[in-house]
């Protein structure tokens, strides 16, 4: 038996270490551990409950407008305003989440993954017309191509023709993914962490210019995200048909849905969602049961906290203790029903299919066919590659019409009191999984606020009975061609693509 | 680089050698970048610079004659794991180079709080941060703390340089706070640090900052501040006016903002009419939370004396 530790994995979004027992050729045992601890959670407590809809955003720099979201709906809902958001408030919010998406996705694919799949050896040979291309191929032919190599050694197999698309995208997507964040900031002031999401609604009314802006941009981004990303995430998925077999874990998948479709008012707050919710509790089963929240816990038996951060998000706490035996990550591991789920867009798009909704069946439908698979192989390395790219395409086409419902000058928030005591749940659709905050309220002030990340879920260790998180499971099994140069395994994890500020936060 | 791309771009075509050598006409400057307690939004931020361009950052000269290579940064880079260190270990090896430190050092339980290849983070940044020739804190975790120092801190985060003066380690410094910054704001700063290295004490004020960037108030450059001047306050959160009935920290608050906007110029903080809450600053979430609460004499007062 060989013990593998991959530490740091980079192309991700902070701080994860993979421990790996490899034994003939293939992994036995897989151990997942967050390496930073903040406490954003206990420092929440004790503060004007508003200032959580800044300060969760600091949870992450990547989807910080996720956690914005889900402050909002936290707070709307203990400030019992959830069903007076005016139209104007919830649609920028809507705008501002899908921005987020966007950006999001297109950095995982390009920015983050890419580089597991080409060679940049194979650019360097090539005369491109493009001159972002040619710069980037010079670049490689004189310097010692840092920081894109040295990569692991592997089976890249694009070929130059395709790596120089891909290379292309990936320079291209650079700018894509900044004008996804000048969507967000067209209503939300800045980016990364916003200043336009409030209690109540956004902050700003929207006016012509502002929606001009925002349209022309959102045309652009629908371009690239039609006619190069989903179309080369199945160019990928064909090239590397084998990975759909490849990197499947846990059995169960959940997701709370998210972005509104319509008035909070005419709906008392229980709008129907753009994406919706669900839990798949095998991926062959033909129908999706309701989630139910309070069969979520979290267990800290292999996590470095005191027993207080077991049980219920609402009544949890995230106290630590560095020194726990039997501890290997500062993650916690959310249980559904005392069982591990996958959550990210392979879930989602998953359950969506499965419920009907009717954007996602016909985009993933004409992707599953072009890629050449079924819906059940979309829990695996490409699996979840795809669904991302398709989902991004929904929001895109989601958003237009959003955008399109703006009455121009009115209104975007509603006024509140902030109640003496209070709770409030706030449950969305997050880039990489559904996102969930608690919040508890007495004397004004935050008792208590719980957050449970996508990452959380994936990323888990072990549980009380030992039964390894989505990201462990999902590298158990797995053939490792070399151990010195373990990008199965890399791949596997990154088709997650794990958040680890926010797994742990 | 832009000598090889006007060369390249002419028709006679170059050998390998004559690349080389005129590539020796650029002076690389070698660039680490190390994540403590961070969020990633600092690099994210990065990405977002209209020109130059993150392209342009990692592929052109930064100011004529001179590039920055940027050896290792967790976020993009290609190598993974052991083989990541390794190119950090070689940088670090050959000297010269300008490490940026995003995220703040949690110093707590020997610095269990946030590890990278089993090496506490505290211990890596002092390593690095003794060889560097310079060192630039990107953000206002790295640069006082920041977020995850907010009370009560139960991972003991300080500052890069508070640590690195607890370490006796005298590498000099400079801080481009904001949460995230701008990326102007960086991108000017490291660009001086590359044409003249750190800079002088009276380019500097008094939490570290680059003058030239965090001159002025953003008090004395709002657009608002006709709306101040004639008492036309914003008594909630979503009216118009001047914010600093809701809690607006842009009197006491150095920042670039109004001047320069943020992706592009698009909107900003006030433009979108939300109170600024002051993240450039050290104190910061602390001394300005509540977030939404009129900041009085005290408060004010508390955030001249952390400055001085």
């Amino acid at each position: 038996m060989r013990q593998v530790s991959i530490d740091p994995i980079t192309r991700i979004e902070g701080h994860l270490k993979i421990d790996l027992d490899i034994e003939k050729g293939a992994i036995t045992a897989a151990r997942s551990s967050g390496t930073l601890f903040r406490g954003l959670e206990e420092m929440l407590s004790g503060r004007d409950p508003r200032d959580a809809q800044r300060i969760t955003q600091r949870v992450c720099g990547v989807c910080p407008a996720a956690h914005a979201i889900a402050s909002v709906l936290a707070l709307d809902d203990a400030f019992g305003i959830r069903e007076k958001i005016p139209r104007n408030g919830w649609l920028t919010r809507n705008l501002i989440l899908g921005g987020n998406f966007i950006h999001s996705d297109v950095l995982h694919f390009y920015h983050l993954s890419a580089l597991d799949y080409m060679n940049p050896g194979d650019l360097a040979g090539l005369e491109s017309r493009d001159p972002d291309l040619r710069d980037l191929e010079t670049y490689l032919k004189t310097s010692d191509g840092a920081p894109f190599v040295p990569e692991y050694a592997g089976d890249y197999r694009l070929g130059t023709g395709v790596t120089e698309d891909l290379a292309g995208d990936y320079l291209e997507a650079l700018e894509i993914r900044k004008k996804a964040h000048q969507l967000v900031a067209i209503f939300g002031g800045k980016m990364p962490h916003n200043m336009g999401t409030v209690a109540g609604g956004t902050t700003k009314k929207p006016d012509l210019d502002s929606m001009t802006k925002f349209r022309s941009r959102l045309e652009e981004i629908k371009e690239f995200v039609d006619h190069r990303y989903l179309p080369g995430a199945i160019e990928l998925a064909r090239a590397y048909d084998d990975y759909f077999e490849i990197g499947e874990g846990v059995p169960g998948f959940i997701e709370y849905g998210g972005f509104y479709t319509e008035d909070y008012a005419e709906t008392h707050g229980d709008t129907k969602k753009g994406l919706e919710g669900g839990v798949l509790i095998n991926k062959s089963n033909p129908s999706v049961e309701e989630v139910n929240l309070e069969e979520i816990t979290e267990e800290v038996t292999h996590s470095w906290y005191t027993e207080d951060g077991r049980g219920h998000p609402g009544k949890a706490r995230s106290l630590p203790d560095a020194n726990k035996e039997g501890a290997y990550s500062w993650v916690k591991a959310p249980r559904y029903r005392g069982q591990p789920f996958e959550v990210g867009p392979a879930a989602r798009m998953m359950i969506n299919y499965k419920k009907g909704n009717e954007l996602v069946e016909r985009e993933l439908g004409m992707a599953m066919e072009e890629a050449g698979v079924g819906l059940g192989r979309l829990p695996s390395v490409m699996g979840r590659h795809l669904a991302r790219a398709v989902e991004c395409k929904c929001i895109v086409r989601m958003m237009e019409g959003w955008i399109e419902r703006l009455e121009p000058k009115a209104p975007a928030c509603v006024g509140y009191e902030i109640p003496e005591r209070g709770r409030g749940v706030g449950l969305t659709s997050a880039p990489r999984g559904m996102l969930g905050h608690w919040i508890e309220i007495e004397d004004k002030r935050i008792k208590n606020y719980q957050l449970v990340v996508p990452t959380t879920w994936n990323a888990s260790p072990r549980d009380g009975s030992g039964v390894p998180g989505p990201i462990e499971q999902a590298l158990i099994g797995t053939s490792i061609d070399d151990p010195d140069n373990p990008l199965e395994a890399a791949r596997i994890v990154r088709s997650f693509d794990p958040c680890m500020a926010c797994a742990v936060h | 680089m832009i000598v090889i791309k006007d060369a390249i771009n002419s028709s006679e075509r170059l050998s390998v050698e004559e690349v080389g050598r005129l590539q020796e006409e650029t002076e690389v400057n070698p660039v680490i970048w190390i994540q403590g307690a961070a969020c990633t939004g600092c690099a994210i931020s990065l990405m977002n610079s209209p020109y130059p361009r993150l392209k342009n950052l990692l592929l052109d000269e930064l100011v004529p004659g001179k590039s920055i290579g940027l050896k290792f940064m967790a976020t993009l880079m290609g190598g993974t794991g052991k083989m990541a260190l390794e190119v950090l270990e070689r940088t670090k090896s050959a000297r010269g180079y300008i490490l940026v430190v995003d995220g703040a050092v949690p110093i707590g339980q020997d610095g269990k709080f946030c590890t990278v290849g089993d090496e506490p983070f505290s211990d890596q940044v002092a390593r690095l941060g003794e060889d560097a020739s310079a060192v630039v804190n990107i953000g206002t975790c790295s640069s006082y703390g920041g977020i995850p120092s907010g009370n009560p801190n139960l991972t003991d985060c300080i500052s890069v340089s508070e640590h690195l003066k607890q370490m006796g380690i005298l590498t000099p410094a400079i801080n481009v706070p904001g949460c995230p910054p701008e990326p102007s704001w960086f991108v000017d700063t490291l660009a001086h640090v590359i044409i003249s290295g750190i800079p002088q004490e009276d380019e500097v004020d008094d939490a570290g900052r680059l003058k030239e960037v965090y001159g002025e108030l953003i008090h004395n450059h709002c657009p608002r501040r006709g709306d101040f001047s004639t008492g036309n306050f914003a008594r909630t959160i979503g009216e118009e006016g001047c914010l600093v009935e809701v809690g607006c920290k842009g009197p006491y608050t150095n920042s670039p903002c109004p001047n320069r906007g943020w992706l592009e110029g698009l909107n900003w903080p006030i433009r979108n009419n939300h109170p600024c809450i002051g993240c450039t600053e050290p104190g910061f979430p602390d001394l300005m939370s509540p977030f939404y609460k009129k900041f009085g004499m005290e408060e004010a007062e508390e955030m001249y004396r952390r400055l001085k």
